[in-house]
């Protein structure tokens, strides 16, 4: 609880120190009880609802993604292994917003060559960028959790009878998650925060929406102070519900 | 050739971790029913021995069958669980995310697709059996060492096997919890049920077996039921193993 009021405290004093000297800040740019500040405002605040869904989105793909290629890169056999541990290496190795480019601009090109003149989405395009560019870490966090059940466990469920998924569901998984959590949730930060990227494909999301006032106001300082405060109110909100799963999975601690 | 009546054989099997020969051409026959105890110093083979038979280990040579069929070569894959073998190890190895009933009604509701009633009521007799049935909602680490391997026993009961293997079930135990758990075992051995059982209790391996094994470094040493195996061991290595383990 208390290390969470100061980082508010800091952040309303970073503010507060930004003040002087006089004319330095225009704060009537976002002045709820003018009637453009309102709607600047209201038009910077409504994309809160983009950015949510995006990371939202690309999260729940991430984990299904991350899933997907970490299970065949445990497995023995090395051929099996083989495209899991290249899809991680090339996928970690590529910053995102070359990516987003990528599909959002390559993509259609390549989509036309094969006669599919289907257009890329900025909302679907972003997310599911954000997500495989997050599943290679996602697969690497799993992988460390599954790794860290004892092999007895395993060995246990194939001595009654229980096949490779099966023994995946109901014995390891439920037991890597507790251990899988918190770095995961830690992910969906990260992806909150480069959902920002979206905005250069043209999604209406928190960035984008700042970037457009800052152009018509010409008011960098104010808004994008404004900007950085909605992320941190977004994180704070995730972080202290991650704390809250952990206690409520903490209380029936069995291990 | 091969008798109807074996239940598990090893013929010429090799066996090596990287570069270290751990089963050296291991011949044995056990027959359906038959109760035998391994021994021997640690490191000798014992555990790898007992665990190709449920293909928890792979062999590189050689041809192991339970039941008449094949198991465990490299070449094969090794998913091919038999759910025939049960297996009850020297950590427990429960699951302690279930409760204890919750770990006897898995493998019989997964992979032998009983209702979940029918696999209740088999778990109940069971725990009834190895007597602690007012353990049932309780979790692993609530039990004591010697309660947790009794729920493992049942566990693997649960899966009706007819051959139970045993790596040394009590080695894990404090020493007033090992009687608890070898009661069972023996109460277990008066079925035709096939065991074969790795440990050092010999006043259980004197009650319980048909057979003794003895195994140094990777070798089978010495066979011979308990009276001769404990009266007149043949080896050299085995009465000095024997001298060691029963002096105290």
């Amino acid at each position: 609880m208390k290390h969470r009021n100061y980082i508010i405290l800091v952040a309303l004093l970073f503010l507060a120190s930004c003040s002087s000297p006089p004319g330095t800040w225009g704060w009537y740019v976002i002045d709820p009880s003018t009637k453009g500040g309102w709607n600047n405002i209201k038009f910077l605040l409504s994309g809160f609802s983009a950015t949510i869904m995006l990371s939202v989105l690309a999260a729940v793909l991430s984990i299904i993604i991350g899933l997907i290629v970490a299970l065949p890169g445990m497995s023995q056999n090395r051929l099996i292994r083989l495209p899991s541990r290249i899809y991680i290496e090339f996928i970690r190795a590529v910053p995102l917003l070359p990516m987003l480019f990528w599909v959002f601009y390559g993509l259609p090109v390549i989509l036309k060559s094969m006669g599919l003149n289907i257009p890329i989405d900025p909302f679907w395009g972003a997310a599911l960028t954000l997500a495989i560019s997050d599943s290679a870490f996602t697969a690497e966090i799993y992988r460390a959790g599954i790794q860290s059940i004892e092999k007895g466990q395993t060995e246990a469920a194939r001595t009654v009878g229980l096949n490779y998924l099966q023994t995946m569901r109901y014995v390891i998984l439920p037991q890597a998650l507790r251990r899988i959590l918190p770095p995961l949730a830690n992910q969906f930060i990260y992806i909150v925060k480069m959902s920002a990227f979206a905005s250069v494909i043209g999604m209406q999301e928190l960035t984008r929406r700042a970037n457009e006032v800052v152009v018509s106001e010409y008011r960098p300082l104010e808004i994008y102070s404004l900007l950085i405060l909605e992320y941190l109110v977004l994180v704070l909100i995730i972080s202290s519900g991650v704390r809250w799963l952990e206690r409520k999975m903490g209380a029936d601690q069995r291990l | 050739m091969s008798d109807t009546n074996s239940a598990i054989e090893f013929k010429g099997v090799n066996k090596w971790f990287d570069d270290f020969h751990v089963l050296k051409d291991i011949n044995l026959q056990i027959s359906i029913g038959e109760k035998i105890v391994i021994c021997g110093p640690s490191g000798s083979g014992k555990s790898t021995l007992v665990r190709c038979i449920n293909s928890l280990e792979n062999h590189e040579e050689g041809i192991i069958t339970v039941h008449e069929k094949e198991v465990g070569r490299k070449t094969q894959d090794g998913n091919g669980s038999n759910s025939d073998v049960g297996m009850v190890f020297q950590q427990f190895n429960l699951f302690p995310h279930l409760t204890v009933k919750e770990n006897l009604i898995l493998g019989p509701m997964k992979a032998r697709g009983l209702t979940r009633k029918e696999a209740e009521s088999r778990a109940m007799k069971l725990l009834e059996r190895v007597k602690i049935p007012e353990q049932v909602n309780k979790y692993p680490h609530q039990l004591s060492g010697g309660q947790q391997q009794r729920v493992a026993i049942a566990r693997s009961l649960c899966m009706e096997p007819k051959i139970m293997l045993f790596d040394e079930p009590t080695s894990a135990l404090d020493p007033e919890m090992i009687a608890e758990v070898l009661d069972v075992i023996i109460d277990l051995a008066q079925e035709g049920i096939t065991m074969v059982v790795v440990t050092h209790e010999m006043g259980f391996a004197k009650k319980a077996a048909d057979r003794m094994i003895f195994m140094d470094e990777g070798m089978i040493v010495e066979t011979g039921t308990p009276e001769d195996f404990f009266a007149k061991p043949k080896t050299e290595r085995c009465k000095l193993f024997l001298e060691q383990i029963l002096q105290h």
